[in-house]
């Protein structure tokens, strides 16, 4: 957010402040020991709001649900951003002093009247107001999301909304106000902390800035990297399509049931030249593969870090040792180096974290002493006498503000793009449940008293309508391909909308349904809105 | 430069006397704090620092000057000019009955080391009691992979309807049912585990002082002789699964994790887990068969 790609917030501020909108998040199921830190925060008197399709078992603890249709969070936002300046509650000084782009955002929202918002979400006026001036009056008030909010074509501009409600009403750089994506994967934010993304170095140093390509190169003794951004997954995949990438390394990644339009994912992996695949299991990914690089668990078998929600870097230690032939990933890296050419030596876990901290300003502070004394630091964290950040952007408060102003967006709503129509009638969604965990290849391993199996998820009225029952096998389609599945009838879905996962790749192939239009800015796919139709086993399927 | 950092509102000191030491302590303090400070060993049972003091096992009780009953210093908070006495005739008198009566029926024979160095402390003798005493003995509930209820090790000491209620992951699968004697920790009508609100996070696990609730895991090797403390190294790592960062203890005995505990005093999780974190850890063993 306005340059530190990170939530705002720590877990602890959640248990003190006045109101949480969890926005496209079924925390209590996806991020239950943070969800833990919420009910603190209802238990201490905060009002929860939940918005979300489905009625979650988060949804079930909030004051208020706002239930709306998939994919309409921009025509929310910006309804409550017009409802929050028509009652004068928008933070003019905050905003004079410390965003940008003020006027052409209140022109954009001007259009999203309550009547327009209650079309386009469902969900109805008077409450769509009332949770508007609620976060607007509230002392404190923080906005944390997932992928409801993420996994749309439009995943950057949903993200944009939520800033500038947050913008509108001076919710961030204070204490138990901000702005939370909480990360899928243990991980994820680590990831992008270290430049796994396509235009950053270690730290989100900008790899396009001449400066900073200059201060890697030197301390890589000048070795020679690209100096343009490269491609995200997506960008990836489109050009493996086109045949501008022919070679593919993949490490610690699933996508050959994990993408989007699984069908076509499989096609493009199975056509490369050479598919390298570094994995702790031989996934289904992994059988695609020409050369397979059986690696040691990150989290149990070898030393690092990773970085959580909070931005908390925390260590990872060797606990087991890993199977024979199993090489932790540094290991495995530093010999590829080393057939290449390049004498990297065998450094440690540590060593390469030193060398990360003298590159990047955000991390310098955090040597492992310090983070095995203190239980992980939050970064920013520039030298070793530096506590940690616990919230960011307060510098947007400070007389003058510093740094660069925050702006805002104007974004305007956009629906799914996989139209609903008479064909494709049922809006399918997907999420996770409580005891699983993305294609299961992990939490498959454990046998849980509360799994069942895929499921397709639907209304008992939806049930009736179409004349299916509750178990009853069905084959479910969109327009990209079909799956025979059982029905499950469940109450928390309104009538059109339908829920399955991606736990159970071997029962139901989920995204053989799902639609691989993609945000062109983070390049995630809508997998939260697809378009199927459901037919009863003994009539020939329609597509 | 740094940035702000909450941290809470001044609180002023109170001054307490304990075994005729004088100590200050924050207002808003226990008496059980103030002995910590002092390093004044007090037996536990019930209480627990990521816990609400519920009073139920009375063994923590300290004689307070001017009060006509012994007050638990787990629960008491410090008031000024409070003057304390840890280790007089009436408290080591009430200690060692209570540590009597639980262990006469109950098997308290898994409790911490702590635990039996307060029975020896106190002299209890559960023994002189007879035989005859009743006890809760009843045989293991093993109705999942997960864990086992083995409730003739429970004191009722509540934490476990705790964690699993308001003080952490409010699902409320269970509470004490009966009255008395009969008093028992219950799912909802007694149903078993699959069938109740469980959702398997193990945060009772993570808080019962007793082996009553165990990992199966630990529960399978001690009923086949393998369970070895005295061979089992604890590592604190990082949970593999969502972004919220879980720190896990993981308990490993001959290269296999036996089970997963987290460190009470982690800002991240305050000692608790979910389902995921406390019992998904099998997928990084099942490579090694």
């Amino acid at each position: 957010m306005f340059g530190a790609g990170g939530g705002t917030s720590s877990y602890r501020e959640a248990e003190e402040t006045n109101l949480i909108i969890l926005w496209g998040s079924n925390a209590r199921e996806t991020h239950p020991i943070f969800f833990h830190h919420v009910l603190r925060g209802v238990r201490n008197g905060a009002r929860l709001v939940a918005v979300d399709p489905r009625r979650t078992s988060s949804a079930e603890w909030a004051d208020v649900w706002l239930g709306i249709d998939v994919g309409s969070d921009i025509a929310l936002a910006n309804a409550m951003a017009r409802e929050i300046i028509h009652a004068g509650l928008a933070d003019k000084e905050f905003i004079a002093r410390a965003t940008t782009g003020y006027e052409e955002f209140e022109r954009c929202v001007e259009a999203y009247t309550l009547e327009r918002a209650e079309a386009e979400t469902g969900v109805p006026a008077a409450a769509i107001s009332e949770v508007a001036l609620d976060y607007a009056r509230a002392e404190r008030g923080m906005i944390c999301w997932t992928l409801g909010i993420t996994e749309h074509h439009n995943a950057v501009d949903n993200v944009l909304a939520l800033i500038n409600l947050a913008l509108l009403t001076g919710k961030v750089g204070r204490y138990g106000c901000g702005l939370n994506p909480l990360r899928g994967q243990n991980n994820v934010q680590g990831g992008g902390d270290m430049g796994a993304i396509p235009a950053r170095l270690p730290g989100f140093q900008d790899l396009e800035d001449p400066a900073i390509h200059e201060k890697f190169a030197r301390a890589w003794s000048g070795a020679d990297f690209p100096s343009k951004k490269g491609w995200h997954l997506s960008e990836m995949f489109e050009a493996m399509d086109r045949g501008d990438l022919r070679s593919v390394y993949i490490v610690g990644e699933n996508p050959a049931r994990s993408e989007a339009d699984q069908t076509r994912a499989v096609r493009l992996l199975s056509g490369l030249d050479h598919l390298v695949v570094q994995d702790i299991f031989l996934t289904q990914t992994a059988e695609l593969a020409h050369v397979v690089l059986p690696a040691a668990a990150g989290w149990a078998e070898s030393e690092g870090t990773v970085t959580n929600s909070e931005r908390r870097v925390q260590r990872v230690r060797r606990a087991l040792e890993p199977p024979p032939g199993a090489r932790d990933d540094i290991d495995i890296i530093g010999e590829l180096a080393q057939r290449l050419g390049c004498g990297w030596g065998r450094p440690t876990a540590e060593q390469v974290w030193d060398e990360c901290r003298r590159l990047s300003p955000m991390h310098a502070g955090m040597a492992y002493r310090r983070l095995d004394e203190l239980g992980g630091l939050q970064w920013p964290c520039p030298d070793e006498s530096h506590p940690g950040t616990q919230f960011l952007h307060a510098r947007l408060w400070k007389e003058p503000a510093e740094g660069a102003p925050a702006p805002f967006h104007a974004v305007e709503h956009d629906p799914p793009v996989d139209r609903l129509t008479e064909e494709f009638p049922i809006r399918l969604t997907t999420g996770r449940r409580l005891d699983s965990f993305n294609t299961g290849v992990q939490s498959g391993g454990y046998t849980s008293p509360l799994r069942k199996g895929e499921a397709l998820l639907i209304s008992p009225e939806d049930g009736k309508r179409i004349d299916v029952e509750d178990g009853e096998a069905v084959r479910a389609s969109s327009r990209r391909g079909s799956v025979e599945v059982r029905v499950r009838y469940e109450r928390s879905l309104r009538p059109g909308l339908a829920f399955m996962t991606l736990h159970f790749p071997d029962q139901v192939s989920t995204n053989v349904l799902t639609i691989d239009a993609t945000d062109p800015k983070s390049g995630t796919a809508e997998f939260k809105a697809s378009a199927i139709r459901i037919d009863k086993l003994t009539r020939v399927p329609a597509t | 430069m740094a940035e702000p950092v909450f941290v809470g509102l001044p609180r002023k000191l109170v001054g307490v006397t304990i075994d005729g030491r004088d100590i200050e302590m924050t207002e808003g303090s226990t008496i059980l704090d103030a002995c910590r400070q002092l390093e004044v060993d007090t037996p536990t049972l019930c209480q627990l620092d990521t816990l609400t003091p519920i009073n139920v096992c009375r063994v923590c009780v300290v004689e307070l000057e001017g009060s006509r009953v012994l007050v638990p210093a787990c629960s008491r908070k410090v008031e000024a000019g409070m003057k304390i006495a840890t280790d007089s005739d009436r408290v080591r008198h009430s200690r060692r009955l209570v540590l009597e009566l639980l262990a006469s029926s109950v098997d308290m024979s898994l409790c911490s080391p702590r635990v039996h160095g307060w029975m020896a402390r106190y002299g209890a003798t559960p023994a002189r009691f007879g035989s005859e005493v009743a006890t809760v003995a009843q045989p293991v509930k093993v109705d999942n992979d997960l864990y086992v209820r083995d409730y003739s090790r429970c004191i009722l000491c509540y934490k476990c309807v705790e964690a699993c209620g308001v003080d952490a992951q409010n699902t409320f699968a269970i509470g004490v049912a009966g009255r008395g004697f009969d008093a028992h920790i219950s799912t909802e009508f007694d149903v078993g585990l699959p069938d109740s609100a469980c959702v398997y996070c193990g945060n009772c696990i993570g808080v019962c002082p007793t082996g009553a609730l165990m990992f199966k895991s630990e529960h399978d090797m001690r009923a086949a002789g393998t369970w070895d403390e005295s061979r089992q190294s604890v590592t604190e790592t990082v949970c593999p699964y969502c972004g919220v960062g879980c720190m896990l203890e993981l308990h490993v005995q001959d290269n296999t994790i036996v089970k997963v505990t987290s460190p009470l005093d982690n800002s991240v999780t305050a000692g608790h887990l979910c389902v995921k974190g406390r019992f998904g850890f099998e997928f990084v063993q099942r490579r090694r068969s």
